[in-house]
């Protein structure tokens, strides 16, 4: 889902490493091992690795806010819950993530910090509005029909922990897409009133999602190292036009017209080609003025901050309980 | 109301309750102290809701008129609803929350034992899923109870004042009118007065690991079973069916 | 200034009666209690174990990847272990 985190040089210090360590380590990359936490690894692998998982982690915490945000008003049981379910699917996988990137040597707390500083990013996508109903239904066919695009490769990454986290997340995100796709389904066939609403999201979501997937190649910065050392598989421009050619037919199916008139399919290449991205959006929402950006991150530190007490409470009896264990032992 | 039968209301009633409380809960969603805690708090939500849709469905089925779960749960005004005043009460802080948590599943835990006992068997056997979910309940709702009543001393004050405020509510568990009477005497419904010791109990033994104090028996709150509620289930259902009730007919 | 960590638990997960647990993953909690409710509702949301078990991350020993080598190696060349070693002619049936 957040290709964009993979197209940021690690601007890090350089770090001289031992060349007959990294001589290995770079062998053993290109022969798909699997690195494991206290394996020698490169400063710079590190720091790639930390930035990207840890991204990923705070997007999938960010992302239950856009889709909280239709909970309390889901419109029938089965909706609300399979709604609470797929975003408490969301939370276990920004802590299967934040456990990924622990084992590189930062504590979830550093890198709660690093979000609520605003240091570290997380997917600009949720930081668009969720307006209607159908949000929810285009959130799960769309966004999340993205993000399995792009975690799909990541399941071979050469970070073994990371690697691991991804394979259990597409396991269970494979139901995320589907039931989105069958909300749209639903309004598609509905009234229409509901029809519209489908059609409105669509409208409003599809671009946005293209974004997801980083900048065009051509102009973006994603490190050689990256490919190399096989965190990163598949090209931008690649796995956009593979979310394209497998979603375009799906939104045809529903009825649905995409916001976007020059799209077509190409007899010769047999993909659908599109009209061009607005990249400037694209910049101004990841440098923080999209609608919601500000919101998010006004939520998260508030929740952070009204948490405080509870975890203090938490700490404050686990060394009372150990205290009395221990007066009891010694007795 | 006049026309329905007492199964029909009494079992409005637990899906009413169950629905509310996981209401509530879901509220809670990516707003919780730890990212393991909103993991939790969703599936205590997911838990009631799913006990709620099973006593809709068999509500359904015993008013015979085709209304379905979502004709139940979405299309009744807050004086149709029959849920416990308890479970309606806002969220406010954690403490609150665990604390509600807490005194509706150190009830529900024997209630729903001895309803899988009951003469009619849907209701036996929705019980005896429910019974084990609220023993988890208790279970996690419990321990947060003493870890924050003997934690720091702004936990203690912040859960003795949840305690306080949410005593009133305790005695409409045990309230019984006419209707349940009714299903009492003819072996459905289990008689709230048999379980009321172990009940106490429960709360005697987490509230003294707990440092907390329980307040001395008082008014008790009644109606909630009865459509005479507090302010905040007209909100409550306000946001919960205002898209259901915005298309009428409509499909989801 | 971050916070007091919580300490980190590894989490171990028996899929079915008979079976081991299997290490599916980690979590913050204060004290064992906590884990294991938050192991339950955190890895068996899909009904994926029978039984749980936490323990510390910093109790755990670790072989120490350097000695991968030397630990591991030695039995690598010890073929006369396994039973497809031994010939036992097609006549003689499963053995």
């Amino acid at each position: 889902m957040y290709a964009q985190a993979l197209d940021q040089k690690d601007k890090g210090p350089k770090v001289v490493e031992d060349p007959e360590k990294l001589a290995r380590f770079e062998a053993r990359c290109a022969a798909d091992e699997k690195i494991e936490p206290k394996d020698w690894m490169p400063e710079a692998y590190r720091r790639t690795l930390v930035r990207q998982v840890s991204q990923h982690a705070h997007s999938e915490v960010i992302g239950m806010q856009p889709e909280g945000n239709w909970v309390t008003r889901a419109p029938s049981l089965k909706r609300k819950a399979v709604l609470i379910s797929k975003i408490q699917d969301e939370a276990g996988h920004g802590l299967y993530l934040y456990s990924a990137a622990e084992t590189l040597g930062v504590s979830r707390e550093e890198l709660t910090d690093a979000l609520l500083s605003g240091k570290a990013k997380y997917s600009s996508i949720f930081n668009y509005p969720t307006l209607t109903w159908a949000d929810m239904g285009t959130i799960g066919w769309l966004v999340d029909g993205a993000a399995i695009m792009n975690q799909i490769p990541l399941c071979r990454c050469s970070y073994g922990p990371y690697a691991r986290a991804m394979i259990r997340i597409c396991k269970e995100e494979s139901f995320h897409q589907r039931q989105g796709y069958e909300i749209m389904l639903t309004l598609a066939r509905g009234t229409p009133e509901q029809m519209a609403m489908a059609q409105d999201a669509l409208n409003r979501w599809w671009w946005p999602c293209l974004m997801m997937f980083g900048p065009p190649d051509a102009i973006s910065e994603h490190s050689s190292d990256s490919m190399r050392w096989k965190i990163k598989r598949f090209s931008n421009d690649d796995l956009r036009q593979k979310f394209i050619d497998a979603t375009v037919p799906q939104g045809h199916f529903l009825g649905l017209t995409f916001p976007d008139p020059a799209l077509k399919f190409n007899e010769e290449t047999k993909h659908w080609e599109i009209g061009p991205i607005d990249w400037d959006e694209f910049k101004r929402v990841l440098a923080g003025d999209g609608v919601c950006n500000r919101q998010r991150m006004r939520v998260r530190r508030q929740t952070e901050a009204d948490g405080a007490w509870v975890r203090e409470a938490a700490r404050a009896h686990a060394k009372k309980r150990a205290a009395r264990q221990a007066l009891q032992a010694a007795e | 109301m006049t026309s329905e039968t007492p199964l029909f209301t009494y079992t409005l009633r637990l899906a009413d309750t169950a629905l509310v409380l996981g209401h509530r809960l879901s509220e809670w969603n990516a707003l919780a102290p730890t990212l393991e805690e909103d993991i939790a708090l969703a599936n205590l939500a997911l838990d009631l809701i799913g006990q709620a849709r099973l006593f809709y469905d068999y509500a359904g089925k015993v008013e015979g008129k085709g209304r379905d779960e979502d004709a139940l749960a979405y299309l009744r005004d807050d004086r149709e609803y029959g849920n416990l005043l308890l479970v309606e009460q806002p969220n406010g802080d954690f403490a609150q929350s665990m604390m509600r948590q807490f005194l509706f599943s150190a009830f529900a835990l024997p209630y729903y034992t001895a309803l899988m006992g009951s003469k009619d068997e849907t209701l036996a056997a929705i019980a005896a899923k429910a019974e084990k979910e609220m023993a988890y309940h208790l279970r996690h709702s419990g321990e947060w109870v003493i870890r924050l009543g003997d934690g720091t001393d702004e936990s203690h004050r912040r859960t003795q004042v949840a305690l306080d405020e949410l005593a009133i509510y305790i005695g409409e568990f045990f309230a019984v009118d006419a209707i349940e009477q009714a299903l009492i005497d003819a072996g459905i419904a289990p008689d709230p007065a048999k379980i009321r010791a172990e009940f106490e109990a429960t709360l005697a033994h987490v509230f003294s690991e707990a440092t907390l104090i329980m307040p001395k028996a008082g008014y008790a709150q009644t109606g909630g079973k009865q459509g005479q509620h507090t302010e905040h289930l007209g909100h409550l259902l306000a946001e919960m069916q205002v898209l259901h009730r915005a298309h009428p007919g409509a499909t989801w | 200034m971050s916070e007091e960590p919580m300490p980190l638990y590894e989490v171990f997960i028996r899929p079915k009666a008979g079976l081991s647990h299997k290490h599916v993953g980690s979590l913050h909690a204060i004290d064992d209690t906590m884990a294991l409710h938050m192991a339950r509702d955190v890895y068996t949301r899909r009904a994926e174990g029978v039984s749980i078990w936490v323990v510390r991350s910093n109790l755990i020993a670790a072989s120490d990847p350097v000695d991968k080598d030397m630990l591991f190696e030695p039995s690598v060349s010890k073929i006369y272990r396994h039973p497809t070693f031994y010939e036992v002619p097609e006549e003689v049936g499963h053995m």
